[in-house]
């Protein structure tokens, strides 16, 4: 933050800063007093023991929950109180730790469904169905199919997307938070029921992604092999707090975090 | 004053009656989590019971009495106890593990059963409820009057509550209901038998829907098939407005829904009466949806 | 059914309605109004469809939108006398589209409380507020309160009847099967995932009960125009009820078969009036039935509600 140069600081802030953002469910504290901040295209880690409030703290970014105290800022935007929606809008997109695909919906559909959000047309051109909306419609397939390809998932595109394998599933909806366009990707635990290989695909998926697409990354996550090969920097919660920040190896080092895993 | 007094009692018998139905909702709503859209159908089958069983109870215990309502009273809860138990054994327990709005559906069915085969099997026209209990001014002065009708109510919904307090309270099958009521998951894993459970939830609540049932048509002595319909959906209110699971909550959203309603038929409009348990329902759900004593449920993400 | 499917359907609807319309004095007549009930019912199922299937809210009051139509309509044809054809076209277009508007006013007011309830809910709310509706018309002296109002103009037409019911299809089906639409689906399948990806699921669902309404209260204007006499009564619980079965027959989010089904349930009770006493009898059982055997409704036969 410079004062002096209004404006640029866009640009020098971090993506994404919580500061002092604290979740409360009655008495108990989800999340409490929570510092972190992530850089443009940095791919952090959070972990911690079970309960520990990882998700909770993507629940607060994400605004499925209001905070009940502290600041969100969001490419120098306030975020907190703002509806999950209009986060999405702003730049967030996020998967599930239990996988959310739209049931109903084929695989093509549950893409299209997210990549309408930046193509602002409703009722009215749906109806009327003019060029403006076939044109619109191209446009939004073909950007669909383009990041079902990259993927690989493009000969599934007609299929219902439960009808995937699990690990199939789990990429739908990492391409599925892509094609809303974001600046910041929080997965949550996407290595959730994978076996070795797997695992090491979706490692080499994450990084691809954060290259090709240019994203933040903040991953939640259990597998520590997973966690500690691809992330730059990782915060450690434990009851809601962060108990410990740096790089992997300074985290595997670090007395506290070894505490909290064991005696957990 | 008077006046308002009498206003007061009148809508505390009614209230009395919404309340005991009200019950059943929030029994079955605190273990299942559904709405059991039949439920006040079984209010209307109680009286029915009534009406058919009375003659057979004045053959023995020539009436009417206290002694012989009672015992009306009682077979009439304790067959609709058994109707309730079947409905859920026949149609909801198939569906325990499908969606909400499948089994709500289905409760609607049901209740559209009992509705119109009703009105094919005890008619469509009001019929008479028999006098079981000596009907008569226990208390006049001035304009006021409190007849013994309602007293009985008053009492016997009294009764009714304690009891019932006693058994979920005090009892294992009570301390089983809170368990289930509470998790589950948990309490399967302790041995609880679920069903066994649901059951007896069903066997209770339409018991209770049974008695008001009675109550209503002694003090109303004037029953169709489809007398349980609005006092059923007055009835839910009254669970919501308490609090939707919270026993407590739904004696006293009960009281309030019969005070308010008689009040505002009594002094403002009676067209409008019917209309007033919607409006608060409305009311409560924009403000306070998880009712006047009912705690905030957390959705999980 | 495909969006080229809702564009044949509106235009031979259209051609035939007006077909029918001029050789309308060779037909029965009772058969013809029973053509009308039809179509009025298409509506209603299709535009509740959209509330109830596509958006999965679950709706229990659309009679009550129903009436409010059905009243708007009747109380501005009542003002005027004997009019030359094309007068009258524009009176009743005029009527009808009052009617749809002013119950699309009460949809936006019922889609409020959507903002926080689901489920069951919602659905008694909806069942209140239909309930709240038929008071007022029972209470509205102007009307004829509880006694009813007599409509002036027989002016429903085979040509009004199922031009209405074209568009209330070709509009469900244009804005169901858009990009733009699938965000209907998405609420129903999962709200939280649905605002996560930038779906406001408020705006969807506020939409589908206007768009929803709207159509209910067009049906309500026909519907006074068919018979020319309405009732608070008419517009209860039970007429809420009738038009949830068929939605739930057809299977919830089909378009076709809950077309089908409107169809066939308004036949059946022609069938069955021998047994007539029976028939809500009937009905109810049905409903249980299929709940427990097929709660994908009868004319749904792919698992997945008709993607694409």
């Amino acid at each position: 933050m410079n004062p002096a140069r209004p404006g640029a600081e866009k640009f020098d802030s971090p993506l994404l800063q919580l500061d002092k953002a604290t979740l409360r469910f009655g008495g108990l504290a989800a999340v409490s007093d929570l510092d972190l901040s992530l850089g443009r295209n940095e791919l952090v880690g959070l972990i911690g023991p079970n309960g520990a409030g990882k998700t909770s703290a993507f629940n607060l970014i994400t605004g499925v929950y209001p905070p009940s105290g502290g600041s969100i800022l969001f490419d120098g935007r306030p975020m907190a109180n703002r509806k999950p929606h209009q986060i999405a809008r702003a730049g967030i997109a996020r998967t599930f730790q239990n996988i959310r695909l739209f049931a109903s919906m084929t695989v093509f559909d549950n893409v299209r469904t997210a990549a309408r959000l930046h193509c602002p047309r409703g009722v009215r051109n749906a109806l009327w169905r003019g060029r403006s909306f076939r044109d619109g419609e191209k446009e939004i397939s073909g950007q669909v199919m383009e990041l079902l390809e990259i993927f690989q998932l493009g000969k599934f595109h007609a299929a219902a997307a439960t009808s995937l394998s699990y690990g199939d599933q789990r990429r739908l909806e990492i391409i599925r938070a892509l094609a809303t366009k974001p600046k910041l990707l929080l997965l949550d635990e996407p290595a959730a029921g994978m076996n070795a290989t797997e695992k090491a695909e979706l490692m080499r998926l994450i990084q691809f992604i954060k290259d090709r697409f240019q994203v933040s990354i903040l991953l939640v996550e259990h597998d520590m092999k997973v966690v500690m090969g691809i992330c730059e920097r990782i915060v450690v919660l434990d009851y809601g707090m962060k108990i410990a920040e740096g790089t992997p190896a300074e985290i595997r080092a670090h007395p506290k975090v070894i505490e909290a895993y064991l005696g957990d | 004053m008077t006046e308002l007094l009498q206003q007061l009692i009148n809508g505390l018998a009614l209230g009395s009656i919404l309340a005991l139905i009200a019950l059943g909702y929030t029994m079955v709503y605190g273990i299942l989590r559904f709405i059991n859209f039949a439920h006040g159908d079984l209010f209307m089958l109680g009286a029915f019971a009534g009406f058919y069983i009375s003659p057979a109870v004045a053959a023995v215990l020539p009436g009417p009495s206290l002694g012989s309502g009672l015992v009306v009273l009682g077979l009439a809860m304790l067959i609709c106890a058994v109707l309730g138990v079947v409905i859920e054994r026949v149609a909801y327990r198939p569906l325990r593990r499908r969606p909400k709005l499948t089994v709500l559906i289905t409760a609607i069915g049901i209740s559209l059963f009992l509705e119109n085969t009703g009105q094919l099997v005890f008619g469509a026209t009001p019929k008479k409820f028999p006098e079981i209990i000596p009907v008569y001014p226990v208390l006049k002065f001035g304009g006021l009057s409190i007849t013994s009708s309602q007293l009985i109510v008053l009492g016997v919904t009294l009764l009714l509550l304690v009891a019932l307090r006693h058994i979920v309270l005090k009892t294992r099958m009570g301390m089983a209901m809170r368990a289930l009521a509470f998790n589950p998951e948990a309490a399967a894993l302790m041995g609880i038998n679920t069903d066994w459970i649901v059951s007896f939830t069903f066997g209770l609540g339409s018991a209770l829907a049974a008695a008001a049932g009675i109550l209503f048509a002694i003090v109303y002595p004037s029953i169709d098939p489809l007398m349980g319909i609005l006092p059923g959906l007055k009835a839910f209110v009254a669970a919501v407005l308490g609090g939707i699971g919270n026993l407590p909550g739904a004696a006293l959203g009960g009281i309030l829904i019969g005070v308010t309603e008689t009040l505002v038929a009594g002094y403002l409009s009676s067209t409008y009466r019917d209309a007033i348990a919607f409006g608060i329902l409305i009311v409560i759900l924009l403000v306070k949806p998880s009712g006047l004593l009912g705690k905030k449920e957390i959705e999980k993400v | 059914m495909n969006i080229r499917h809702a564009k044949t359907f509106l235009l031979g609807a259209l051609a035939l309605g007006f077909l029918v319309s001029v050789a309308a004095s060779h037909f029965n007549s009772y058969w013809l109004f029973i053509t009308y009930d039809i179509a009025i019912n298409v509506i209603l199922a299709v535009s509740l469809n959209l509330i109830n299937g596509y958006t999965g809210q679950f709706s229990l009051g659309h009679a009550g939108f129903m009436a409010v139509g059905a009243y708007t309509a009747a109380v501005i044809t009542n003002q005027f006398g004997d009019l030359n054809p094309f007068a009258a076209g524009a009176v009743f277009s005029g009527a009808l589209l009052a009617g749809g508007a002013l119950a699309a006013g009460a949809g936006l007011l019922v889609g409020i409380p959507t903002l926080r309830l689901r489920g069951d809910y919602l659905a008694i709310v909806t069942l209140g507020f239909g309930e709240i509706i038929r008071v007022i018309f029972q209470n509205m002296q102007g009307v004829g309160g509880a006694r009813g109002l007599s409509v002036a103009h027989g002016w429903t037409d085979f040509f009004w009847a199922f031009g209405a019911a074209a568009a209330a299809v070709y509009v469900v089906a244009a804005l169901v099967h858009s990009t733009y639409g699938r965000g209907f689906l998405a609420v129903r399948d999962d709200e939280v995932a649905a605002s996560a990806m930038g779906i406001n699921p408020v705006r969807y669902k506020v939409t589908a009960f206007v768009v929803g309404a709207f159509f209910a209260g067009v049906a309500g204007g026909l519907y006074a125009h068919s018979k020319q006499f309405i009732t608070p009564g008419g517009f209860n619980f039970m007429q809420s009820v009738s038009i949830v079965v068929m939605v739930i027959l057809g299977g919830m989010g089909n378009t076709v078969g809950v077309i089908l089904a409107a169809v066939l349930l308004t036949l059946l009770p022609e069938f069955l009036r021998p047994i007539a006493e029976y028939r809500m009898i009937l009905y109810s059982l049905l409903l249980v039935v299929l709940m427990l055997a097929r709660p994908q409704g009868l004319f749904t036969f792919r698992k997945q509600g008709d993607a694409k």
